[in-house]
């Protein structure tokens, strides 16, 4: 039970996105294009996960006997760039395509905070290893979400009739704050 | 000695077995790239200048390769390059118009009086901002060598206050057009050998009092030209290089000889 509490909590009332407003860099960068979304999405998806599980048992089998707890956040984000990396070539060969659209956001992975976040609040939490897993899926969920829903919002803001001055990144801006104002919604949820 | 040794050593473990983990996927995860841009990236300079356009001599290289961009694009490399970099990609490269830059000044510290002395920071860029510059003649070379810092290729010396281009090394890079505050840096085509080294476009009687080797606008070049290759306004005449055939009649008529030629000075020095 408290798994699926988890899951909900970090997908919907503690979106990393809307609630917490991590990751706003490739939020507004990503979301132009359903394809692109999806394909962040995925990635980040993956990454978030690994990073959960990797930095969990580095975190409680070699930092904390060591008593040099104080290294987390360097050895996280070194953890995070090599998977990060690993992914990059990855993609590359197996979905040029792929590889292509997400250009720079790919490596940009690196130093989306929502990785961070999830890896360092988890220990902060502290979870258990199966609990760490799953608050990682469910926030890379709740980021995909936002993603996706972001993009299908500006795609549909293509078409729209925007006034001249906020055109582009600002009616963008407009909509997400809306969004962050509808999930707070969820608040009462769990 | 606890607390160096353990983060130190989970550090430095950490990032080794990381880097051998991902050259190892990088090994395993290769990707074929077409082994042509890696040719034609050999064939240039390699001087990352920028003055073809693209970012860096890898963009073009890549340009090339796609057949995006033709194998002369490379502005510095010249004949040379183009003809290689036609072998890799199975093209002939026809011919570059090879251009080079030439400074259009000549008032050395003798030649051209000065209106006050500066001594404020060596650089043309500030003493511009100055009046105009320590030279009477508003249009002239400051000679401070900020064109001579810029230059990669050597190619740019400091003669008596002036700044003077060798053709030989000049890669019409165009770093040095760019910076110089008085645009009086200009691209010649190569096989030009004939040039009127002014700028300015004051009139006959001022350019006289300010420089003794500046263009004081007597015409005489346009009237004798038999080729018909000079254009006149603003007070300075100008050379059309397209119609110019290097005959070097107007070079011996110019009274002030603002009219400077590369040929002479190679038959000097041969001499």
């Amino acid at each position: 039970m408290k798994l699926f509490t988890i899951l909900v909590s970090t997908i919907l009332v503690n979106n990393y996105v809307f609630a917490r407003f991590l990751g706003i860099c490739p939020f507004l960068g990503v979301s132009t294009k359903m394809e692109t979304a999806t394909g962040m999405g995925f990635a980040v998806t993956f990454v978030i996960t690994l990073a959960s599980a990797i930095t969990y048992f580095i975190q409680h089998a070699i930092l904390d006997p060591l008593g040099i707890g104080y290294l987390q956040t360097l050895i996280f984000i070194l953890v995070i760039a090599s998977l990060v990396q690993f992914i990059e070539l990855f993609i590359r060969k197996t979905s040029p395509g792929l590889y292509n659209a997400m250009g720079v956001y790919l490596p940009l992975i690196t130093t989306n905070c929502v990785v961070l976040g999830v890896t360092i609040l988890n220990i902060q939490e502290k979870y258990t290893f199966i609990e760490a897993i799953t608050s990682g899926f469910g926030a890379s969920l709740g980021f995909f979400l936002a993603l996706i829903l972001l993009s299908g919002v500006r795609e549909k803001l293509e078409l729209a009739d925007v006034p001249e001055a906020l055109k582009g990144v600002p009616i963008a801006l407009i909509s997400a704050g809306l969004m962050s104002i509808a999930f707070s919604g969820f608040s009462g949820l769990v | 000695m606890e607390a160096i040794l353990y983060p130190v050593t989970v550090l430095g473990g950490f990032g080794l077995l990381f880097g051998i983990l991902l050259s190892i996927a990088s090994n395993v995860f290769k990707v074929e790239v077409d082994p042509k841009i890696e040719e034609v990236l050999e064939a240039l300079p390699g001087a990352n200048c920028g003055a073809c356009g693209f970012p860096g001599c890898a963009g073009l290289a890549t340009a090339i390769a796609e057949g995006k961009a033709p194998v002369n694009a490379c502005p510095i490399g010249g004949q040379k390059v183009a003809d290689q970099v036609a072998e890799i990609m199975g093209v002939s490269a026809g011919a570059v118009d090879k251009k080079v830059a030439v400074v259009l000044c000549q008032g050395s510290c003798d030649k051209a009086k000065d209106k006050f002395v500066y001594e404020g920071v060596e650089d043309c860029r500030y003493e511009t901002e100055l009046a105009d510059g320590a030279k009477a003649c508003s249009y002239g070379c400051l000679g401070c060598g900020t064109c001579y810092d810029v230059c990669q290729f050597d190619a740019i010396r400091m003669v008596d206050g002036v700044a003077v281009i060798d053709k030989e090394k000049c890669t019409a890079c165009m770093k040095c057009i760019d910076v110089c505050p008085k645009g009086i840096i200009e691209l010649v085509p190569y096989d030009n050998e004939y040039v009127v080294k002014c700028k300015s476009e004051d009139k006959g009687k001022e350019v006289r009092a300010n420089c003794s080797i500046g263009c004081i606008g007597c015409r005489l070049c346009v009237r004798n030209c038999p080729s018909d290759a000079f254009t006149f306004e603003n007070n300075l005449a100008k050379i059309n290089y397209d119609k110019c055939t290097n005959c070097g009649i107007c070079e011996e008529k110019c009274p002030t000889k603002a009219i400077w030629t590369s040929a002479d000075k190679e038959e000097k020095a041969a001499s």
